[in-house]
């Protein structure tokens, strides 16, 4: 077998540098030999060819918040599972959240993540641990030991940490190590037994709404504590106008502050609730139209860094209830990229800033050497068809559980293969024939 | 004509009741035609028709209610339906079934009327579309009470002779009521000018953009107005900072006599029940003649028979 690959014939896209240009990429030993217009047919010797037929060649996407039911529910999505869903994603890097049961707030946990990746998983996994023991938000969790075993970043969560001492202190010394804070932005008592945005439509429904200012206010609170202690804080999801001006305020005064927004914020609004449709219950929730456009414009701007699924596989169970006592969380993986191409055929936003979102901001936040087309770099790659229009059917998609808010969905654009580091992990022609 | 002959000539194009909002003007009007006969008909001495002989009704009642549930336990009665209640609140709810497994189990014994109520909004909605029987939402969380809201219509036409150009003044916990969003849906569409009147901890987000005036002083709100409709201040309000005390909410949003005298002469008051006398209300002006508290009552078996009336048509075999 040739020791290298040759994905030849692509429109190499490196959302890093700028690069867009036709050429090929030459893959050895799992990195990135080379690339550039130079690699072609006469160039490449003996090595294993893939025509890529004038296709996007990006690096694979890296999603920074993705809930798996392993270890404690595995019913709902184990880690194998996900990263199938992944793979036929063009998602080459999941970083699994810590509210698994138990938490993972101790390194034994880490390590058991890890393992059960390695041995299970067939795209690159990483453990965000637990910010606080068991996610009490009393206790601060061995920040150092975990990041050592291999945690990239510290979460509280589907939960704010109320406490704001404590915050304080996870953010003065998490900054010793250089970790990332990663939180879920709710005031916690503004949104008590509520579970939708609050607004005329909750009105309506008689549901009880969580205000955006209960998400804008916690993230006022952590700003300053960010500007107290020096710590690197992360927003995992902001869903509000009023979140996005406080974000530009703290860039503008120097913070070292970032964001996040999920693929569903971006796409869709509280109107898609429609009469008790659970499967867009989630948290933060689905916001106002308004909110929807000012998510899409931060992420235009590059003031939201990161683009989520939110992947939250919940099973028809906790799903199939009155709306009020309905499971929150949608999945993502598999339609991530299919839906955020929409935001790029619609002309909301250029190619280049999704896919940053997607891959190479994520990979800077947390210290990961992939996400990037450069030499050295993992091969871990992406080949996506901007055009082809198909339809999201619930029940193929990968993930255990079926709670996705885009079944019967049209999207333009899929992904034709995925790579990590160097070996096929999905081939969309191959996958048809199943 | 007989109630009989009026259901036999109308269209009314619902296999369930959910809510008033998917009906019509005309829906309501039909239903309310309807009522009137069932009305005359619960006065004479036989009160009972074969409508719905051998139908069997099912209450299923996940909340605690005393008159709802016997206000449509009469009505299947005086239809011919054979009518079971079945009070969920203590069993298998608590045994961890979900909702839809209740409904494919109660599916499955062919009942051909279900009346249900839930404390959470929506699950009416979602228990109709699992079985194959027709569903009257007998209240749904915060969300509506379709059939209180035909009834309040019906007291109201009853007495004013029309709805269109009333000005009505719902006055009370607006955030938490059923009652309310249906009577605001309903009013609306015959044309009443809607006001409600609350403290703004009870009002719900956007509400005026429901189709009401709103607002915070009975005084104002109450002026020249020619129904008021009170609702319920449940206690638990008082201990969940919405409201401080019982005696302030009484002293500024209770009805009492000095605060209708900024209503018509002939405003007529209403109350759903069950009424805390002295919180949202005077206990002597809920005596009083202006109050339609008691014919509330009456045409509430009126008018849930009606709705079966109406729903009966569209039962498999009709």
């Amino acid at each position: 077998m040739p020791s290298q690959t040759a994905l030849l014939n692509a429109r190499l896209i490196d959302p890093l540098s700028g690069l867009d240009q036709r050429g090929g990429l030459l893959i050895q030993d799992g990195v990135i030999a080379d690339l550039g217009s130079h690699i072609e047919k006469g160039t490449v010797g003996d090595a294993a060819v893939v025509d890529c037929a004038g296709q996007v060649l990006a690096p694979g996407l890296i999603d920074m918040m993705v809930s798996t039911g392993e270890p404690g529910h595995e019913h709902r999505e184990t880690l194998a599972t996900a990263s199938e869903a992944a793979a036929a994603g063009g998602v080459t890097t999941i970083i699994v959240m810590p509210n698994t049961e138990p938490v993972i707030d101790d390194v034994a946990l880490v390590d058991f993540i890890l393992r059960r990746a390695r041995d299970t998983a067939i795209v690159n996994v990483h453990p965000m641990a637990a910010m606080t023991k068991g996610l009490l938000s009393e206790e601060m969790a061995e920040i150092g030991l975990l990041r050592d075993a291999g945690a990239v970043a510290f979460s509280n969560g589907k939960t704010s940490l109320a406490n704001t001492k404590v915050m304080r202190n996870v953010l003065a010394y998490a900054k010793d190590f250089g970790a990332l804070i990663v939180t879920h932005v709710e005031d916690p008592f503004l949104s008590r037994d509520a579970v939708m945005n609050q607004s005329e439509v909750s009105t309506r429904l008689g549901l009880r709404g969580i205000p955006a200012a209960a998400e804008a206010i916690m993230l006022d609170r952590d700003i300053r504590l960010v500007e107290l202690t020096g710590g690197r804080y992360h927003a995992a999801q902001i869903s509000c106008r009023a979140s996005l001006d406080l974000i530009r305020a703290a860039k503008a005064r120097g913070l070292p502050v970032s964001c996040g927004v999920s693929i569903n914020h971006l796409t869709l609004n509280e109107n898609d609730i429609g009469s008790y449709r659970t499967f867009f219950k989630m948290r933060p929730p689905l916001r106002s139209e308004d909110d929807r456009r000012a998510m899409v414009e931060g992420v235009a701007s590059g003031d939201i860094e990161v683009i989520v699924s939110a992947h939250d596989p919940q099973d028809a169970d906790v799903k199939r209830r009155p709306f009020a006592e309905a499971a929150d969380g949608a999945i993502g993986l598999e339609t991530l990229l299919g839906a955020t191409l929409r935001l790029y055929h619609d002309k909301d936003v250029d190619l280049a800033p999704l896919l940053r979102a997607l891959t190479s901001n994520p990979a800077k936040l947390l210290g990961l050497p992939s996400g990037r087309l450069a030499k050295g770099a993992p091969a871990d790659l992406v080949l996506i068809d901007l055009d082809t229009p198909w339809t999201v059917e619930a029940d193929r998609l990968r993930s255990k559980s079926k709670n996705t808010p885009f079944d019967g969905a049209q999207f333009q654009g899929r992904v034709c293969q995925t790579f990590v580091a160097g070996r096929p992990v999905y081939h969309y022609a191959d996958a048809r024939k199943l | 004509m007989s109630l009989a002959a009026t259901a036999s000539n109308l269209s009314f194009p619902h296999r369930h009741l959910l809510g008033i909002e998917g009906l019509s003007a005309s829906d309501i009007h039909t239903l309310l035609d309807l009522s009137e006969e069932a009305a005359k008909q619960s006065r004479q001495v036989v009160k009972k028709r074969d409508t719905l002989r051998g139908r069997t009704l099912i209450n299923l009642f996940f909340e605690a209610s005393t008159r709802t549930q016997s206000s449509f336990e009469l009505a299947g009665k005086r239809l011919g339906a054979d009518v079971m209640n079945m009070s969920m609140g203590t069993s298998s709810m608590q045994k961890g079934e979900t909702l839809i497994d209740t409904a494919v189990t109660l599916n499955a014994m062919r009942p051909d009327i279900l009346v249900v109520r839930h404390h959470a909004a929506g699950a009416v909605e979602l228990l109709a579309q699992k079985v194959d029987c027709s569903v009257i939402n007998a209240g749904d969380g915060s969300h509506e009470h379709p059939t209180q809201a035909l009834l309040d219509a019906l007291t109201i036409r009853r007495h004013k002779g029309r709805i269109e150009g009333l000005i009505v003044a719902i006055c009370g916990d607006i955030l938490h009521s059923r009652v309310a969003r249906s009577n605001i849906m309903l009013l609306n569409k015959l044309g009443a000018r809607v006001r409600v009147v609350a403290p703004s901890t009870l009002l719900g987000v956007g509400i005026a953009r429901l189709g009401v005036e709103v607002y915070s002083s009975m005084h104002e709100g109450l002026e020249d107005a020619d129904v008021v409709m009170m609702l319920r201040l449940q206690r638990e309000r008082m201990t969940s900072s919405l409201v401080p005390s019982q005696r302030e909410y009484f002293h500024f949003f209770g009805l009492d006599f000095d605060k209708l005298a900024r209503a018509k002469p002939d405003a007529m008051v209403m109350h759903p029940g069950p009424m805390n006398r002295g919180v949202e209300i005077d206990s002597r002006l809920a005596d009083d003649a202006r109050s339609a508290i008691r014919e509330q009552v009456e045409m509430g078996v009126a008018v849930r028979m009606a709705v079966l009336e109406a729903l009966a048509r569209h039962l498999p075999n009709a």
